[in-house]
């Protein structure tokens, strides 16, 4: 087989990359016209909105939190070969659960000390809510992508339960937790309004990809993520990297939660459910399982929502429209990789 | 059935093949392979494996082309194209693993090889299975869903099936390797009645003994030829044992002296302890005693296995796929746990210890399914070269993976075993079949490895590649801390490299054959299943 310069390998990894994104948005154009809508004002309320304005870019870039933290737990549990697709069960209840517990402990405790033990917490309570997948996937082979969605739902119901009983805010008039003061949630960058827990999920990222590759435990996951039954022939304990793969990728999922509710909202109402995980996962498989990719990923993805979510109410564009834009985005990198794919058997015979 | 011989007679031939030859890289399959079937005949067909039968059935269902011959159904030249058109033309195959779907019923099994544009005629489709299931004489209900039911009758759902278009030619590829003595019973039953109705039945086996019992005709098979009949005039005039072992000497092409083999035979099989410890006294490294396994679904697993290898002694086990040898592997390897039974290696018992336990006490093993999990084929060189040893201070320190070392580890094994590969980072998928079995050799044969098991060491290979490494496990044999264990379904191999041979089947050491002269129809006869009764 021939060997290409690293430069054109590295070019030809970039256009397969870029290439579905500029056709989603020439689709995106095409789906905008026949609203009706103006597409260049569209995508330049977007950048305008999500990146330039000093606000915007504030919102996006605090957005990202989030998103890379369940992002990092994703990358984990994919390239262990775990389809976790529980990540907004996992997130919410977590993040009810710090919600409840912060502006208790914020009278008792150093702020640091509070923010300590609430990460901790949700981490616990992310990871809990995967055990049940995890054992079943381990013990019986139970396919994880249906047990995982389906606990996410029962995650996502038991979260509103405690919202509105247990850990009911009486003094308000609508089902809400009690609210965290304002000087309690996590410290502002400089006079921004971005919070450090921006800075915690880039390092998270960043030390779980190169945990997978740099580590033992990293190794023994990605054995287990190429073919199981290798990991059972180099004699790794599959059980219990199943289920360690998934507490780490729902432990992070449930730090996402803590990050936003610690972060930004300071509450939590019923019913509210940002369904983050829903987008994050595309976004992963678009970096295929590398942190640096997603960073970016996860970083357009913010500018698309926040510039997204102005641009429509201006031009009366439902804001669903970033996420047709995103699913615009896999079908078209699915559709150069199988091109690709076959263009490269083609070559070789 | 399509094309109606007018006023043929009962005997004719149904299915001529004429000078069918198939080349596959490195191996002629099939060597003008000349056979006719008739109707109202059950023919069989032996072979060891590898002898050509499996490319035969693939021509004739339409799965394979021949490279040249002709072949002519009911006394017209035919070209078969696809497996449809050999339905169409009434040559139904039934393969040795059922291809049904379990969760559809009977009856929608039997109607999915219709075209997708014509809507389900259930009426029709129930008149066939109704014609069908009192030809063959089975009662299934149509709706029962095909899951539930037994093996056997999963079986007579495959005849149905391949009967569905017509009543010519029905071949049966090992139909009683998965069958319960009663399922084979009532398979008899069921051949029986097609026969006699018209059918042309070619059933093939590599068991002699139910050759002889079922068959009206034998055809031998060796390397891809034909290399021998035995007719029916022959087979109503032989004894049993007669038609034995001259099929034997068909088989495994060692004729003339077939007494002389079987008292070595009974000899070596009805007493293998007494033989051991007539051995200089040496004790066995590796004892398996009783080793009984659960398995899977149409898994054959362990039914109370005996094995002792003694230091430097490669022990060869044979027999027919399917017959136990995976979980065999598995359990020395300590991959599946046996139900009862106990293994000890040098005297220590070791059936508690998982792989990677085993494996710091010496055992290794190479697998036969090196991509399937042997190796993470996406992965690197240089990582395969580690999987088995993923934290062991030589190449991690504090849980953090010195790449240089694992690097230089892999081009170390590189150079000593002459992989040939673009680069130790370079994924495992690009090598070639040969050099993937070289980097398990090298990953297993380590200094310290006590028990190896080597499973099918060249399957898969092309010749120069196997003859490597055939002479790569002989040139480890006689090592004096190892005990080695290959297990083969080529019998040459293991006639090849072994000290000793034991034959499996259905779970259990059928016999244990000293490699000598003589040894080869010795195993040929314990796995054909006539033993050493």
């Amino acid at each position: 087989m021939l060997r290409r310069h690293p430069l054109v390998s590295s070019l030809h990894g970039m256009v397969s990359v870029l290439l579905p994104v500029v056709l989603a948005l020439a689709v995106g154009a095409v789906l905008l016209l026949a609203l009706g809508k103006d597409p260049l004002a569209y995508y330049g309320y977007v950048v305008k909105r999500g990146l330039l304005s000093p606000t915007g870019l504030e919102a996006s870039l605090t957005r990202t939190a989030p998103l890379l933290l369940i992002a990092a737990g994703l990358i984990v549990a994919f390239r262990s070969g775990l389809w976790n697709l529980g990540v907004d069960g996992q997130l919410l209840l977590a993040a009810v659960v710090t919600a409840a517990l912060a502006p208790v402990l914020a009278d008792r405790m150093p702020s640091l000390l509070m923010v300590a033990v609430c990460f901790a917490v949700a981490m616990a309570v992310g990871a809990a809510w995967s055990l049940i997948p995890a054992l079943l996937k381990a013990q019986f082979g139970v396919n994880e992508i249906i047990s995982t969605l389906m606990m996410s739902f029962l995650g996502v119901s038991f979260a509103n339960v405690l919202i509105k009983i247990p850990f009911n805010d009486p003094l308000t008039t609508v089902p809400q937790t009690a609210t965290l003061a304002v000087e309690d949630r996590l410290m502002r960058l400089a006079d921004t309004t971005i919070h450090w827990g921006v800075l915690l999920a880039l390092a998270v990222v960043i030390a779980v990809h190169h945990a997978m590759t740099m580590t033992a435990l990293g190794m023994r996951l990605q054995i287990v993520g190429a073919n199981m039954r290798t990991a059972v022939h180099a004699g790794l304990r599959l059980r219990l990297l199943v289920v360690v793969a998934f507490a780490i990728s729902a432990g992070l999922a449930g730090l996402a939660g803590a990050v936003d509710v610690l972060g930004v909202h300071g509450t939590i109402r019923a019913d509210w459910n940002p369904a983050y995980g829903i987008v994050v996962i595309p976004l992963v498989f678009l970096a295929r399982f590398n942190g640096y990719a997603v960073i970016a990923f996860v970083f357009v993805f913010a500018v698309l929502v926040i510039g997204g979510e102005s641009a429509a109410r201006r031009l009366d564009v439902p804001t669903y429209f970033v996420l047709v834009l995103v699913g615009l985005v896999m079908l078209f990198l699915a559709v150069t990789e199988f091109l690709d794919h076959r263009r490269r058997q083609t070559a070789r015979n | 059935m399509e094309p109606d011989p007018v006023g043929a007679p009962d005997g004719d031939a149904a299915l001529t093949l004429h000078d069918i030859t198939r080349r596959f890289p490195g191996v002629l399959a099939n060597d003008r392979v000349s056979l006719s079937f008739r109707r109202g005949e059950i023919h069989a067909l032996l072979g060891e494996n590898g002898a050509g039968k499996s490319t035969l059935i693939g021509i004739v269902s339409g799965m394979v082309r021949p490279d040249s011959g002709s072949i002519e159904v009911a006394g017209r030249p035919v070209r078969i194209t696809s497996p449809s058109a050999a339905l169409r033309l009434g040559i139904g195959t039934v393969y040795q693993h059922v291809l049904l779907v379990p969760s559809l019923s009977v009856l929608e099994n039997l109607m999915l090889g219709n075209p997708w544009w014509r809507t389900l005629d259930r009426a029709a489709t129930s008149e066939r299975f109704a014609d069908l299931a009192e030809l063959l004489s089975v009662r299934l209900s149509p709706d029962a869903p095909v899951g539930r039911l037994s093996l056997g009758e999963q079986q007579q759902v495959e005849i149905m099936r391949a009967l569905w278009h017509g009543e010519l030619v029905l071949f049966l590829d090992e139909p009683t390797s998965m069958l319960t003595p009663q399922g084979v019973e009532d398979l008899g039953v069921v051949m029986r009645r097609l026969r006699d109705h018209g059918v042309a039945i070619v059933f093939i086996t590599h068991k002699l003994k139910e050759a002889s019992d079922l068959a009206d005709r034998i055809s031998v098979l060796r390397q891809g030829r034909v290399v021998g009949e035995v007719t029916p005039g022959e087979l109503s005039t032989m004894s049993p044992d007669a038609i034995i072992e001259r099929v034997v000497a068909m088989m495994f092409g060692d004729d003339g002296k077939a007494g002389d083999l079987r008292a070595t035979l009974v000899g070596d099989a009805a007493a293998p302890q007494s033989r051991q410890s007539a051995e200089a006294g040496v004790e066995p490294l590796l004892v398996l005693r009783g080793g009984r396994t659960a398995g899977q679904r149409g898994e054959c697993a362990l039914d109370g296995t005996d094995l002792e290898v003694r230091p430097g002694e490669i022990m060869g086990v044979a027999g027919v796929d399917g017959n136990g040898q995976k979980h065999l592997a598995e359990v020395l390897a300590g991959q599946r746990m046996m139900t009862t039974g106990s293994i000890s290696l040098a005297g220590r018992d070791i059936g508690h210890l998982g792989v990677a336990g085993r494996r710091r006490l010496g055992v290794r093993y190479i697998t036969d399914e090196r991509l399937g999990e042997g190796t993470a084929p996406r992965h690197s060189l240089a990582i395969n070269l580690v999987i088995k040893e993923i934290g062991s201070p030589q190449f991690w320190k504090g849980g953090i993976t010195l790449w240089r070392r694992i690097h230089d580890h892999a081009r170390n094994l590189i150079r000593t075993y002459s992989i040939v590969a673009p680069s130790e980072r370079a994924p495992l998928a690009g090598l070639s079949g040969g050099n993937i079995q070289k980097v398990l050799l090298a990953r297993e044969w380590t200094g310290d490895a006590r028990l190896l098991v080597v499973s099918k060491p060249t399957y898969g290979l092309d010749l120069q590649n196997t003859r490597r490494a055939r002479d790569w496990i002989k040139s480890i044999r006689g090592n004096r801390d190892t005990a080695i264990v290959v297990i083969s379904n080529e019998l040459e191999e293991l006639i090849d490299v072994s000290h000793r041979i034991a034959v499996m089947e259905r779970g259990r050491i059928a016999g244990i054959v000293k490699n000598r002269s003589g040894a080869r129809t010795a195993i040929g006869r314990l796995m054909a299943g006539v033993g050493a009764a």
